[in-house]
């Protein structure tokens, strides 16, 4: 320990999870200085992890000066360099770090390696002003309800097999639908669900407060296969059923827990039906709902650079011999002392 | 529905209102599933009748495994509503906390013979939590909302209901989860045997691997 106080002020984060590569600059206050995302939209399929960090490596000198430019910060201010170590996808993840590494030594300044699942709750709270909410994180890898408790953040209930994003975009992928820049596949189901009208009888899985989404979507590709049902009221019948289940999953941790607030976290929050669910339910229950604005909603730099500011401001690096990547890194092994 | 009076609401379920309520001159629960307003309502109203349909058949057929549960008077699927019988008493989530550790050690090896007795019927619960289990007055633990309850032989289904137990153990009583669990799996084998709680043991190992972002999954994976 050295006397000197210590004067932090600017966080880069870098997040490279899965097929976003984004930098974000913020201050320690929780201002937003830059979030530059760079999306790798692959050609078909699904993500291909090695083409995906392909991209990241091409991408990273670009985006970076990017967000340097945008936070109009000369780099030798930055007291910290975050980076998302996991979950996700190990050959993105390892792009992400070797450039945060390599920012770091550069700028002589400390690494923190942050969870990316915490970064989404910690975005949340931060931009909705929420302070201890039951959280619902839907997105293309993860789905999970989770509640701070006793130091650390609890997964109350998650899928026990694929993610609600992933569920839609398989979905969509079946029926021929295609992602294009700016277009996730999830928004093409939602905008042809918005002319469903009949509800298609699909199965609804909740076990305790966990969900299974894998049965719902061969149920809904067999039924778009045999070709009796409009692609339209398939959709709304899957969203209506899918939401359905992971709002009642979020109703009984907020029960539970009774907590206070609920917040919407991750890709899917871009939802706008999945948005009024949750709403109409959390009303229901006398609590306040909060949705991340979608900027923050899908994965990137900023929500890094503020979790690393938080971890860092209370005494948390990661030195250089640490800070491998953790693909399976689960959110509840790491200490989240700026919550007590 | 005409001959009971609302008297108080005991408490808002996630799924369900639970309501103290006077049935001809006695003092009972009336549990009524709400409609959940974010859903359609075709999907609501065949979730909820279907749930009250099965509460109630699977809450007899627990009686008859021996698992203390509340008494039916009444049901009613159109309002998807049970009458039945109020427990005073105390929620184990309650008591786990403040109970010492023997006390603690012989609730837990109760909940656990309880559960051996409703698997060993071919039962699950499907929403084991400690704050559906009630210590009444009397001194035995009832068991309740058994709105998730399962009849099944398999497996799976009986490693996920104890899967539910241990996390919210870990979760709600983190400082002593471990030794619950372990006390509840004590209970358990003594109803069901060793070999098979070695099934189900292995099993929520199983089930913990399959979660997402577990340490050491690849590696068993590979082996």
């Amino acid at each position: 320990m050295n006397n000197r106080k210590p004067q932090p002020s600017y966080c880069l984060g870098i997040e490279s999870t899965a097929d976003d590569f984004s930098v974000g600059v913020c201050t320690f206050e929780g201002k937003t200085l830059a979030n530059v995302i760079d999306a790798y939209v692959p050609e078909e399929g699904g993500i291909h992890p090695r083409e995906a960090a392909r991209h990241h490596a091409e991408v990273a000198p670009r985006v970076l000066e990017k967000a340097f430019a945008n936070s109009r910060l000369n780099p030798h201010k930055l007291s910290t360099i975050a980076f998302a170590q996991g979950p996700g996808l190990g050959p993105c993840l390892r792009t992400g770090a070797t450039v945060a590494r390599a920012l770091a030594s550069y700028l002589h300044v400390p690494l923190v390696g942050v969870n990316h699942c915490i970064a989404h709750v910690e975005i949340g709270r931060l931009k909705t002003g929420a302070e201890n909410p039951v959280t619902l994180y839907v997105s293309g890898g993860n789905t999970m309800v989770v509640a701070f408790n006793s130091g650390r953040y609890r997964v109350f209930g998650e899928t026990l097999d694929i993610a609600l994003g992933n569920c839609l975009d398989v979905f969509a992928r079946e029926a021929g639908l295609r992602q294009s820049v700016g277009v996730p596949l999830g928004a093409a189901v939602e905008s042809l669900a918005l002319d469903g009208n009949k509800l298609v009888q699909l199965p609804y899985t909740v076990k305790g407060m966990d969900i299974s989404l894998s049965g719902l979507l061969t149920a809904a590709v067999t039924l778009l296969k045999k070709q009796k049902c409009r692609l339209e009221d398939l959709c709304y019948s899957l969203q209506e059923t899918a939401f359905s289940m992971v709002t009642e999953v979020t109703e009984r941790a907020l029960a539970h827990t009774e907590k206070e607030e609920v917040l919407l976290t991750g890709g899917v929050a871009a939802n706008k039906r999945l948005r009024s669910m949750l709403k109409i339910m959390t009303e229901d229950h006398g609590a306040k709902f909060n949705a991340v604005p979608s900027e923050f909603a899908i994965d990137n730099g900023a929500m890094i650079a503020w979790t690393g500011a938080l971890a860092f401001a209370h005494g948390s690096v990661t030195p250089i011999e640490q800070s491998g990547v953790r693909p399976r890194w689960r959110l509840e092994e790491v200490e989240v002392p700026w919550m007590t | 529905m005409d001959d009971v009076e609302e008297l108080s609401l005991l408490r808002k379920g996630a799924e369900a209102s639970l309501y103290l309520a006077s049935w001809h001159g006695r003092k009972v629960v009336m549990k009524k599933r709400l409609p959940k307003r974010y859903r359609p309502r075709e999907l609501d109203e065949r979730i909820r009748g279907y749930r009250t349909i099965h509460e109630s058949q699977l809450m007899h057929a627990a009686k008859q495994a021996g698992v203390p549960t509340p008494v039916i008077l009444l049901v009613d699927v159109k309002e998807a509503t049970i009458i039945m019988q109020y427990v005073e008493g105390k929620q184990l989530k309650q008591l786990l906390g403040e109970a010492a550790r023997n006390a603690r050690c012989r609730l837990c090896q109760t909940v656990g013979k309880l559960i051996g007795n409703l698997h060993a019927a071919g039962i699950v619960h499907g929403d084991l939590t400690t704050s559906n289990m009630i210590l009444s007055s009397a001194g035995r633990i009832f068991f309740v909302d058994f709105g998730l309850a399962e009849r099944t032989a398999e497996l799976e289904a009986r490693g996920v209901d104890l899967h539910l137990m241990k996390r919210v153990m870990c979760s709600t009583h983190f400082a002593v989860a471990d030794q619950c669990f372990r006390d509840t799996m004590e209970g358990y084998a003594s109803v069901v045997g060793e070999r098979a709680t070695e099934d189900v043991l292995a099993k929520i190992g199983e089930i913990e691997k399959r979660g997402r972002y577990v340490t050491g999954r690849r590696l068993q994976a590979e082996r």
